[in-house]
């Protein structure tokens, strides 16, 4: 009996909200706070580690790497574009269509990758996103080609909020949708399907004989993810007011994966430690040298994954982990 | 024997790999509740039986039925549904879980509850309990919160069973089950075997024989792609054809 009690609460430990997850919110919302913040910055970082936690669904939590994110990211940010030109300018319908448009997106590339998996996987993934963004580059008339799509308007939130150009509303538009999305990622992934997930991560063979439905997991998991990534692009065309082929762009793609490598995958909130540590670190960069910047990029990878393996997150959790036992032992 | 009491039946099977035939024509009933074991010299196809069974493969001919439904157009996925469970002959686990979440997961694809919902799974009270009792009747209770990739190869090959044990199968196909174990693990696996999965039909390939004539209630003998005897321990000590096939005279 008391085994039983003991195994309970291993998973309703698991779930739990932990001190360092609430610091992490309180940060956020201190930053807002803080006159110093450069909050058009740091509502980037946040829309980028939205976008990074949508990566994080398939290849941490479900083992799939993609190199064709900016896809789903891309459609997303679009959608809201032509929303806001076409008048649909309230902001939350805008964001929940455009994530919607991503997600079926994500069903009909999970549906059709289903069955893939490694370096097919990749290049599947990377060439649907490279015909996105060539439409789009070629597609003038209807996105502006390379000088993007203007005019797009976004009404007062909640008819009330107006979108001041210092950034205050859209900060905390974006903390607000943020957490609300980690909030409904964390339920998911502490759900039965969550742990399906990763059983699948760790031996789809064995998942399969356990009678899952592995195939139809991996589609729904794309849908998910896309939906994520078409929210995080969404965002990112509300707080600008503007989108341009570049959403759709291999680098974006690549950048959001080097930002889940950095900050750890399979841990919910490495792509918002990886977003801050890579953006941050590019804009002083940038600032120093605006030519030579991806050197010193590069260089930070290098560093990261020599020094932290899986990640500043999950290394930074593993000695953590060792130093409470070693205190215990 | 009755047809009521053939689980499982395969009927021609025949499996080929571009030019090199397996076996042929293989004809091979289970009945309810025995503990059947197929032997062989290597590469008479053993485990390629059981990976026909289970639709890992598919065959050239043939047919296969579970309980008088035939299941050889169903995918894998869906023959365990149907009541068919295996274990590998190489550990296919989930490492980087521990074997208290290897389970409940299990359980919860039994019971139908790994679809996407926001339900916690500390919510599967059924689920966790059944799980850690499970684990406690294998000797597993004291390793339940550890990785699966830190347990003993033992307590590995232990868990393999026990994930498959839990689907409660009509049929538990074992491949190898005591593959890497001492004798003495072994005796004790098919020991724990033996007991507490009482009822259920098993079929299960194994190389010591010490194991296969202590514990199979029948036997099959497969060699050069055709089944060569079959039978109760006895009988098949007795064979010609098998002393021949193992011992070449």
């Amino acid at each position: 009996m008391r085994e039983a009690c003991a195994a309970a609460q291993h998973f309703a430990r698991q779930a739990r909200f932990s001190r360092w997850e609430v610091a992490f919110w309180l940060a956020w919302l201190a930053a807002f706070f803080v006159p110093a913040t450069n909050h058009a910055l740091a509502g980037q970082v946040l829309v980028w580690g939205l976008f990074a936690l949508s990566l994080d669904l398939l290849l941490g939590y479900r083992g799939v790497a993609t190199l064709g994110h900016a896809a789903f990211y891309g459609i997303g940010a679009y959608c809201a574009g032509f929303l806001g030109k076409l008048g649909w300018t309230e902001p939350l319908s805008a964001l929940l269509a455009s994530a919607a448009l991503a997600g079926i997106a994500g069903l009909g590339v999970g549906f059709a990758v289903r069955r893939l998996q490694g370096v097919a996987l990749l290049m599947v993934t990377l060439g649907l996103n490279l015909l996105l963004y060539d439409l789009a580059q070629r597609s003038t008339a209807l996105t502006g080609g390379d000088d993007g799509l203007q005019g797009i308007e976004v009404a007062p939130l909640f008819g009330l909020l107006r979108f001041d150009l210092a950034g205050h509303t859209a900060y905390l538009y974006v903390l607000a949708v943020c957490l609300i999305v980690v909030l409904l990622v964390r339920a998911l992934v502490n759900s039965p399907w969550g742990l399906a997930l990763r059983g699948a991560r760790d031996s789809s063979r064995r998942m399969t004989m356990l009678g899952a439905p592995v195939a139809r997991d991996l589609t729904l998991a794309f849908g998910y993810s896309a939906a994520i990534a078409g929210l995080a692009g969404a965002l990112m065309t509300q707080i600008s007011s503007f989108v341009s082929p570049e959403v759709l762009s291999f680098q974006r793609s690549a950048d959001v994966l080097v930002m889940l490598v950095i900050g750890g995958s399979g841990m919910l909130y490495g792509g918002f430690i990886g977003a801050l540590v890579y953006l941050v670190l590019r804009d002083q960069f940038a600032a120093i040298n605006p030519m030579h910047w991806y050197f010193w990029i590069g260089l930070l990878l290098v560093l990261v994954v020599s020094s932290f393996r899986t990640g500043i997150l999950p290394t930074l959790a593993a000695a953590l982990r060792r130093r409470t036992n070693g205190g215990r032992s | 024997m009755s047809t009521a009491q053939v689980v499982l039946a395969t009927r021609g099977l025949s499996i080929a790999f571009g030019g090199l035939k397996v076996f042929s024509d293989l004809d091979l009933e289970l009945h309810r509740g025995e503990r059947h074991a197929v032997i062989g010299p290597n590469g008479a196809g053993k485990s390629t039986f059981i990976g026909l069974v289970t639709g890992l493969l598919r065959p050239t001919a043939g047919s296969i039925e579970l309980e008088g439904c035939d299941i050889t157009a169903l995918a894998p996925a869906q023959r365990v549904q149907a009541g068919l469970g295996r274990t590998f002959q190489i550990n296919t686990l989930f490492p980087s879980l521990c074997p208290l979440q290897s389970v409940v997961l299990a359980l919860c694809e039994r019971d139908g509850l790994a679809r996407p919902s926001l339900r916690a799974l500390s919510a599967c009270h059924a689920q966790i309990d059944e799980a850690q009792a499970t684990l406690e009747r294998f000797g597993l209770a004291q390793q339940a919160l550890t990785t699966t990739r830190e347990l003993a190869y033992g307590q590995q090959r232990l868990l393999e069973v026990v994930m498959a044990f839990v689907m409660r199968p009509r049929v538990l196909l074992l491949d190898e089950p005591a593959a890497g174990l001492t004798t003495q693990q072994g005796q004790e696996l098919f020991r724990q075997l033996a007991t507490l999965a009482q009822g259920t039909t098993l079929l299960f390939v194994e190389h010591d024989m010490n194991l296969v004539f202590g514990y199979a209630d029948r036997i099959s003998v497969l060699a050069e792609g055709s089944l060569i005897a079959q039978g109760n321990p006895d009988a098949i000590r007795r064979d010609a054809r098998v002393r021949a096939a193992y011992l070449g005279h």
